[in-house]
Protein backbone atom coordinates (compact mmCIF):
# COMPACT_ATOMS: atom_id res chain seq x y z
CA UNK A 1 0.00 0.00 0.00
CA UNK A 2 1.41 2.94 -0.97
CA UNK A 3 0.97 6.28 1.11
CA UNK A 4 -1.16 8.03 -1.14
CA UNK A 5 -4.21 4.92 -0.93
CA UNK A 6 -3.58 5.20 3.10
CA UNK A 7 -4.39 8.90 2.60
CA UNK A 8 -7.73 8.08 0.38
CA UNK A 9 -8.79 5.28 2.68
CA UNK A 10 -7.54 8.26 5.51
CA UNK A 11 -10.16 10.59 4.22
CA UNK A 12 -12.76 8.27 3.19
CA UNK A 13 -13.20 6.96 6.36
CA UNK A 14 -13.18 10.95 8.12
CA UNK A 15 -15.88 11.67 5.49
CA UNK A 16 -18.03 8.43 6.85
CA UNK A 17 -17.53 10.12 10.38
CA UNK A 18 -18.91 13.34 8.99
CA UNK A 19 -21.84 11.54 7.19
CA UNK A 20 -22.53 9.29 10.35
CA UNK A 21 -22.13 12.88 12.28
CA UNK A 22 -24.41 14.51 10.22
CA UNK A 23 -28.27 15.10 10.96
CA UNK A 24 -30.28 13.13 8.33
CA UNK A 25 -31.65 16.61 7.25
CA UNK A 26 -28.76 18.37 5.67
CA UNK A 27 -25.48 17.19 5.05
CA UNK A 28 -22.69 19.92 6.06
CA UNK A 29 -22.23 20.83 2.35
CA UNK A 30 -25.42 22.01 1.53
CA UNK A 31 -27.20 23.62 4.46
CA UNK A 32 -29.90 26.23 3.99
CA UNK A 33 -28.66 29.62 4.75
CA UNK A 34 -31.31 31.61 3.65
CA UNK A 35 -29.29 34.79 4.29
CA UNK A 36 -26.82 34.23 1.96
CA UNK A 37 -29.63 32.74 -0.53
CA UNK A 38 -31.23 36.51 -0.35
CA UNK A 39 -27.88 38.67 -0.97
CA UNK A 40 -27.14 36.06 -3.80
CA UNK A 41 -30.64 36.44 -5.32
CA UNK A 42 -30.62 40.14 -5.10
CA UNK A 43 -26.78 40.77 -6.38
CA UNK A 44 -27.92 38.90 -9.34
CA UNK A 45 -31.04 40.78 -10.13
CA UNK A 46 -28.71 44.32 -9.36
CA UNK A 47 -25.97 42.84 -12.01
CA UNK A 48 -28.30 41.95 -14.35
CA UNK A 49 -30.15 45.15 -14.69
CA UNK A 50 -27.12 47.86 -13.39
CA UNK A 51 -29.48 50.54 -14.54
CA UNK A 52 -32.01 49.89 -12.48
CA UNK A 53 -32.49 51.77 -9.10
CA UNK A 54 -32.76 48.53 -6.18
CA UNK A 55 -36.62 49.88 -5.07
CA UNK A 56 -37.55 50.23 -8.73
CA UNK A 57 -37.66 46.62 -8.52
CA UNK A 58 -40.73 46.31 -6.70
CA UNK A 59 -42.79 48.02 -9.60
CA UNK A 60 -42.28 44.51 -11.63
CA UNK A 61 -42.23 45.20 -15.65
CA UNK A 62 -42.41 48.82 -15.28
CA UNK A 63 -38.71 48.92 -13.87
CA UNK A 64 -37.69 47.28 -16.82
CA UNK A 65 -39.75 49.18 -19.91
CA UNK A 66 -39.19 53.19 -19.87
CA UNK A 67 -42.34 53.30 -22.17
CA UNK A 68 -44.43 51.00 -20.08
CA UNK A 69 -43.16 52.49 -17.03
CA UNK A 70 -44.74 56.34 -18.29
CA UNK A 71 -47.82 54.82 -19.33
CA UNK A 72 -48.12 53.67 -15.58
CA UNK A 73 -47.36 56.60 -13.90
CA UNK A 74 -50.12 58.39 -16.04
CA UNK A 75 -52.61 55.70 -15.00
CA UNK A 76 -50.70 56.03 -11.33
CA UNK A 77 -52.98 59.17 -11.72
CA UNK A 78 -55.91 57.86 -11.42
CA UNK A 79 -55.14 54.11 -9.72
CA UNK A 80 -57.30 51.25 -11.02
CA UNK A 81 -57.02 49.47 -8.02
CA UNK A 82 -58.88 52.46 -5.87
CA UNK A 83 -62.30 51.49 -5.70
CA UNK A 84 -60.60 48.44 -4.21
CA UNK A 85 -58.96 50.23 -1.61
CA UNK A 86 -61.59 51.93 0.00
CA UNK A 87 -63.79 49.00 0.02
CA UNK A 88 -60.93 47.66 1.86
CA UNK A 89 -60.89 50.52 4.44
CA UNK A 90 -64.35 50.15 5.04
CA UNK A 91 -64.57 46.62 5.15
CA UNK A 92 -61.30 46.54 7.29
CA UNK A 93 -63.50 49.27 9.68
CA UNK A 94 -66.58 47.22 9.87
CA UNK A 95 -67.07 45.42 13.30
CA UNK A 96 -67.78 41.62 12.98
CA UNK A 97 -71.72 40.46 14.22
CA UNK A 98 -70.18 39.47 17.47
CA UNK A 99 -68.38 43.61 17.60
CA UNK A 100 -64.97 42.77 17.28
CA UNK A 101 -62.70 43.75 14.37
CA UNK A 102 -59.64 42.71 12.43
CA UNK A 103 -57.78 45.28 13.82
CA UNK A 104 -57.94 42.93 17.43
CA UNK A 105 -56.67 40.25 15.49
CA UNK A 106 -53.18 41.70 14.77
CA UNK A 107 -50.34 43.38 16.13
CA UNK A 108 -50.74 47.33 15.88
CA UNK A 109 -54.49 46.85 15.02
CA UNK A 110 -53.55 46.02 11.61
CA UNK A 111 -52.19 49.24 10.44
CA UNK A 112 -48.80 48.81 8.42
CA UNK A 113 -47.93 45.47 9.04
CA UNK A 114 -48.21 44.11 5.81
CA UNK A 115 -43.84 43.94 5.55
CA UNK A 116 -43.67 41.22 8.15
CA UNK A 117 -45.93 38.76 6.38
CA UNK A 118 -45.61 36.13 5.61
CA UNK A 119 -44.46 35.04 8.72
CA UNK A 120 -43.40 31.21 10.50
CA UNK A 121 -45.47 30.56 13.23
CA UNK A 122 -43.64 28.25 15.69
CA UNK A 123 -46.56 27.31 17.26
CA UNK A 124 -47.91 25.57 14.07
CA UNK A 125 -44.73 24.69 12.36
CA UNK A 126 -45.69 26.21 9.38
CA UNK A 127 -46.19 29.22 7.56
CA UNK A 128 -48.79 31.78 8.35
CA UNK A 129 -49.64 34.21 4.99
CA UNK A 130 -51.48 37.79 5.50
CA UNK A 131 -54.65 36.00 3.46
CA UNK A 132 -54.51 33.43 5.90
CA UNK A 133 -54.33 35.18 9.13
CA UNK A 134 -57.37 37.25 8.14
CA UNK A 135 -59.85 34.04 6.78
CA UNK A 136 -58.64 32.85 10.36
CA UNK A 137 -59.40 36.05 11.79
CA UNK A 138 -62.95 35.79 10.12
CA UNK A 139 -63.70 32.40 11.47
CA UNK A 140 -62.61 32.68 15.02
CA UNK A 141 -64.69 35.62 15.08
CA UNK A 142 -67.81 33.41 13.79
CA UNK A 143 -67.83 34.90 10.16
CA UNK A 144 -67.40 32.61 6.91
CA UNK A 145 -63.56 32.87 5.77
CA UNK A 146 -63.69 34.84 2.29
CA UNK A 147 -62.42 33.17 -1.29
CA UNK A 148 -58.77 33.73 -1.25
CA UNK A 149 -58.58 34.59 -5.19
CA UNK A 150 -61.55 37.25 -4.97
CA UNK A 151 -63.02 40.71 -4.23
CA UNK A 152 -63.10 40.79 -0.57
CA UNK A 153 -59.51 38.97 0.14
CA UNK A 154 -57.92 41.66 -2.24
CA UNK A 155 -59.82 44.90 -0.85
CA UNK A 156 -58.81 43.91 2.63
CA UNK A 157 -55.27 42.93 1.38
CA UNK A 158 -54.98 45.88 -0.63
CA UNK A 159 -55.75 47.79 2.37
CA UNK A 160 -53.36 46.54 4.73
CA UNK A 161 -50.53 47.02 1.89
CA UNK A 162 -51.57 50.56 1.25
CA UNK A 163 -50.76 51.37 5.01
CA UNK A 164 -47.50 49.47 4.64
CA UNK A 165 -46.44 51.23 1.45
CA UNK A 166 -42.91 52.47 1.53
CA UNK A 167 -41.86 50.23 4.95
CA UNK A 168 -39.46 47.52 3.55
CA UNK A 169 -40.07 43.96 3.92
CA UNK A 170 -38.76 42.49 6.90
CA UNK A 171 -39.47 38.83 6.80
CA UNK A 172 -37.87 36.69 9.96
CA UNK A 173 -36.61 33.12 9.67
CA UNK A 174 -36.79 31.84 13.36
CA UNK A 175 -34.01 29.32 14.51
CA UNK A 176 -35.89 26.47 13.61
CA UNK A 177 -35.39 23.66 11.25
CA UNK A 178 -39.03 23.64 10.37
CA UNK A 179 -38.80 27.41 9.04
CA UNK A 180 -35.39 26.47 7.37
CA UNK A 181 -37.05 23.73 5.55
CA UNK A 182 -40.12 25.66 4.62
CA UNK A 183 -37.97 28.15 3.13
CA UNK A 184 -36.16 25.45 1.24
CA UNK A 185 -39.65 24.04 0.53
CA UNK A 186 -40.27 27.37 -1.26
CA UNK A 187 -36.99 27.83 -2.86
CA UNK A 188 -37.58 23.94 -4.10
CA UNK A 189 -40.78 24.74 -5.39
CA UNK A 190 -39.58 28.07 -7.45
CA UNK A 191 -36.91 26.33 -9.08
CA UNK A 192 -39.02 23.01 -10.09
CA UNK A 193 -39.61 22.84 -13.76
CA UNK A 194 -43.69 21.24 -13.87
CA UNK A 195 -46.13 21.05 -16.16
CA UNK A 196 -46.78 20.58 -20.29
CA UNK A 197 -44.51 23.69 -20.90
CA UNK A 198 -41.56 22.62 -18.33
CA UNK A 199 -41.70 25.78 -16.84
CA UNK A 200 -40.54 26.74 -13.96
CA UNK A 201 -41.47 30.08 -11.89
CA UNK A 202 -37.31 31.02 -12.47
CA UNK A 203 -37.50 30.25 -15.94
CA UNK A 204 -39.99 33.46 -16.60
CA UNK A 205 -38.70 35.46 -13.53
CA UNK A 206 -35.19 35.14 -13.32
CA UNK A 207 -34.55 34.34 -16.70
CA UNK A 208 -36.46 36.48 -18.60
CA UNK A 209 -37.36 39.36 -16.82
CA UNK A 210 -37.73 42.53 -19.11
CA UNK A 211 -38.33 39.92 -22.04
CA UNK A 212 -41.40 39.77 -23.66
CA UNK A 213 -44.24 37.22 -23.27
CA UNK A 214 -46.58 37.82 -26.42
CA UNK A 215 -47.50 41.59 -25.87
CA UNK A 216 -46.45 41.39 -21.69
CA UNK A 217 -43.26 42.53 -20.11
CA UNK A 218 -41.77 39.81 -17.49
CA UNK A 219 -41.43 40.98 -14.06
CA UNK A 220 -38.29 39.93 -11.74
CA UNK A 221 -38.89 37.89 -9.62
CA UNK A 222 -37.07 40.30 -6.81
CA UNK A 223 -39.71 42.27 -5.55
CA UNK A 224 -42.13 40.79 -7.25
CA UNK A 225 -44.68 40.49 -4.04
CA UNK A 226 -43.93 44.08 -2.81
CA UNK A 227 -47.24 45.21 -5.09
CA UNK A 228 -49.43 42.44 -4.03
CA UNK A 229 -52.23 42.70 -4.48
CA UNK A 230 -52.76 43.81 -7.57
CA UNK A 231 -55.36 44.92 -10.32
CA UNK A 232 -54.69 43.38 -13.92
CA UNK A 233 -55.93 44.41 -16.52
CA UNK A 234 -56.03 41.20 -17.91
CA UNK A 235 -58.67 40.14 -15.21
CA UNK A 236 -60.17 43.86 -15.14
CA UNK A 237 -59.88 43.41 -11.52
CA UNK A 238 -57.51 42.35 -8.29
CA UNK A 239 -56.09 39.55 -7.93
CA UNK A 240 -54.46 38.48 -4.12
CA UNK A 241 -50.97 36.63 -4.39
CA UNK A 242 -52.92 33.15 -4.45
CA UNK A 243 -54.71 34.10 -7.65
CA UNK A 244 -51.01 35.16 -8.69
CA UNK A 245 -49.71 31.57 -8.16
CA UNK A 246 -52.37 29.93 -9.60
CA UNK A 247 -52.78 31.83 -12.48
CA UNK A 248 -48.99 31.42 -13.05
CA UNK A 249 -49.08 27.42 -12.46
CA UNK A 250 -52.00 27.21 -14.94
CA UNK A 251 -50.27 29.51 -17.80
CA UNK A 252 -47.36 27.01 -18.16
CA UNK A 253 -49.86 24.31 -18.15
CA UNK A 254 -48.95 22.92 -14.86
CA UNK A 255 -52.05 21.86 -12.17
CA UNK A 256 -52.04 24.73 -9.75
CA UNK A 257 -52.62 23.77 -6.48
CA UNK A 258 -55.49 25.00 -3.69
CA UNK A 259 -55.08 28.67 -2.51
CA UNK A 260 -52.80 28.78 0.33
CA UNK A 261 -51.50 24.93 0.17
CA UNK A 262 -48.23 24.65 1.90
CA UNK A 263 -45.70 24.43 -1.16
CA UNK A 264 -47.62 28.10 -1.96
CA UNK A 265 -47.38 29.23 1.54
CA UNK A 266 -43.42 28.28 1.58
CA UNK A 267 -42.75 29.47 -2.10
CA UNK A 268 -44.82 33.10 -0.45
CA UNK A 269 -42.15 32.85 2.10
CA UNK A 270 -38.88 32.06 0.26
CA UNK A 271 -40.02 34.89 -2.53
CA UNK A 272 -40.79 37.86 0.05
CA UNK A 273 -37.24 36.83 2.46
CA UNK A 274 -35.28 37.32 -0.29
CA UNK A 275 -36.71 41.02 -1.26
CA UNK A 276 -36.31 41.68 2.23
CA UNK A 277 -35.07 45.61 2.13
CA UNK A 278 -37.25 46.42 -0.69
CA UNK A 279 -40.32 48.32 -0.05
CA UNK A 280 -43.81 47.39 0.19
CA UNK A 281 -45.53 48.95 -2.94
CA UNK A 282 -49.11 47.63 -3.00
CA UNK A 283 -51.69 47.42 -3.93
CA UNK A 284 -50.19 47.88 -7.66
CA UNK A 285 -51.57 47.38 -11.43
CA UNK A 286 -50.16 45.10 -13.95
CA UNK A 287 -51.39 45.15 -17.63
CA UNK B 1 -70.81 53.24 -0.37
CA UNK B 2 -68.60 56.10 -1.61
CA UNK B 3 -69.53 57.25 -4.82
CA UNK B 4 -69.16 55.50 -8.10
CA UNK B 5 -67.17 58.34 -9.92
CA UNK B 6 -64.38 59.69 -9.48
CA UNK B 7 -63.17 62.94 -11.33
CA UNK B 8 -60.29 65.11 -11.33
CA UNK B 9 -60.83 68.26 -13.36
CA UNK B 10 -58.00 70.59 -13.69
CA UNK B 11 -57.09 74.02 -15.38
CA UNK B 12 -54.69 75.91 -17.38
CA UNK B 13 -56.49 78.66 -17.71
CA UNK B 14 -57.33 77.99 -21.49
CA UNK B 15 -58.39 74.43 -21.17
CA UNK B 16 -59.50 72.58 -18.47
CA UNK B 17 -58.61 68.55 -18.71
CA UNK B 18 -61.16 66.24 -17.22
CA UNK B 19 -60.55 62.36 -15.72
CA UNK B 20 -62.88 60.03 -14.85
CA UNK B 21 -62.78 56.64 -13.42
CA UNK B 22 -66.46 54.90 -13.42
CA UNK B 23 -66.98 51.89 -11.14
CA UNK B 24 -69.15 50.23 -13.44
CA UNK B 25 -69.53 46.28 -14.07
CA UNK B 26 -71.10 46.86 -17.83
CA UNK B 27 -71.83 43.31 -18.55
CA UNK B 28 -72.49 43.21 -22.10
CA UNK B 29 -75.41 40.42 -21.68
CA UNK B 30 -72.91 37.96 -23.93
CA UNK B 31 -71.27 36.55 -21.03
CA UNK B 32 -71.87 33.24 -18.76
CA UNK B 33 -71.21 33.24 -14.94
CA UNK B 34 -69.80 29.96 -13.34
CA UNK B 35 -73.43 28.37 -13.44
CA UNK B 36 -72.90 28.76 -16.95
CA UNK B 37 -76.33 31.20 -16.80
CA UNK B 38 -75.83 34.34 -19.13
CA UNK B 39 -75.39 37.36 -17.01
CA UNK B 40 -78.13 40.00 -18.25
CA UNK B 41 -76.89 43.30 -19.93
CA UNK B 42 -75.83 45.47 -17.58
CA UNK B 43 -74.21 49.08 -19.05
CA UNK B 44 -74.47 52.72 -18.49
CA UNK B 45 -76.04 53.80 -21.01
CA UNK B 46 -75.34 57.74 -21.14
CA UNK B 47 -73.04 60.05 -19.58
CA UNK B 48 -73.02 63.76 -19.00
CA UNK B 49 -70.57 66.04 -18.04
CA UNK B 50 -72.22 69.21 -17.03
CA UNK B 51 -70.51 72.81 -16.36
CA UNK B 52 -72.37 75.71 -15.06
CA UNK B 53 -75.98 73.87 -16.32
CA UNK B 54 -74.48 73.09 -19.37
CA UNK B 55 -73.69 69.76 -21.19
CA UNK B 56 -70.14 70.21 -22.49
CA UNK B 57 -69.60 65.68 -22.78
CA UNK B 58 -72.56 63.46 -23.33
CA UNK B 59 -72.26 60.01 -24.19
CA UNK B 60 -74.27 57.57 -25.13
CA UNK B 61 -72.87 54.23 -24.51
CA UNK B 62 -73.88 50.42 -25.09
CA UNK B 63 -72.18 47.18 -24.32
CA UNK B 64 -69.19 47.80 -26.28
CA UNK B 65 -67.34 50.05 -23.62
CA UNK B 66 -65.34 47.91 -21.08
CA UNK B 67 -65.97 47.79 -17.28
CA UNK B 68 -64.97 50.39 -15.24
CA UNK B 69 -64.54 52.87 -17.78
CA UNK B 70 -62.14 55.31 -17.61
CA UNK B 71 -62.63 58.99 -19.87
CA UNK B 72 -60.75 61.87 -20.68
CA UNK B 73 -61.54 64.65 -22.61
CA UNK B 74 -60.81 68.54 -22.57
CA UNK B 75 -63.13 71.75 -23.20
CA UNK B 76 -62.43 75.33 -23.04
CA UNK B 77 -64.20 78.16 -20.99
CA UNK B 78 -64.05 77.30 -17.69
CA UNK B 79 -62.75 78.97 -14.89
CA UNK B 80 -60.78 77.33 -11.59
CA UNK B 81 -63.09 76.95 -9.35
CA UNK B 82 -66.03 76.51 -11.46
CA UNK B 83 -68.33 72.89 -10.92
CA UNK B 84 -68.85 70.64 -13.07
CA UNK B 85 -71.71 67.53 -12.71
CA UNK B 86 -70.89 64.25 -13.83
CA UNK B 87 -73.74 61.91 -13.99
CA UNK B 88 -74.58 58.42 -15.46
CA UNK B 89 -77.51 56.18 -16.21
CA UNK B 90 -77.44 52.48 -16.98
CA UNK B 91 -79.75 50.22 -18.74
CA UNK B 92 -81.24 49.17 -15.50
CA UNK B 93 -82.67 52.70 -14.37
CA UNK B 94 -79.57 52.99 -11.94
CA UNK B 95 -78.20 56.13 -11.85
CA UNK B 96 -75.23 58.30 -9.90
CA UNK B 97 -73.81 62.13 -10.07
CA UNK B 98 -71.36 63.59 -8.24
CA UNK B 99 -69.80 66.84 -8.47
CA UNK B 100 -66.34 68.30 -9.09
CA UNK B 101 -64.90 71.79 -8.36
CA UNK B 102 -62.23 72.58 -11.10
CA UNK B 103 -58.53 72.80 -9.88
Amino acid sequence: MTARTYLLLGSLSAALVALALASPRVSAADKTDPAADAKAFQNFFFQKFPNVKHDDFVNGPYSMNEDMKRQWQEKEEFPPYEFALDAGKEMFATPFRNGKTYADCFPNGGIGIRQNYPYFDTKEGKVVTLELALNRCREANGEAPYSYVKDEMASLTAYMAFTSRGKPFDIRIPDDPRALEAFENGKRYFYTRRGQMNFSCASCHVQSPGERIRAEILAPALGILNAMPIYRSEWSGMGTISRRFITCNSQTRAVPLEPQADEYRDVEYFLSYVANGLPISGPGARP
Amino acid sequence: MASSIRVRATSNGDLTEVQTLIQHPMDTGLVKDAKGELIPAHYIQELRFAWNGKDVFVANWGTAVSKDPYVKFSFKGAQKGDELKISWTDNKGASDETTAKIA
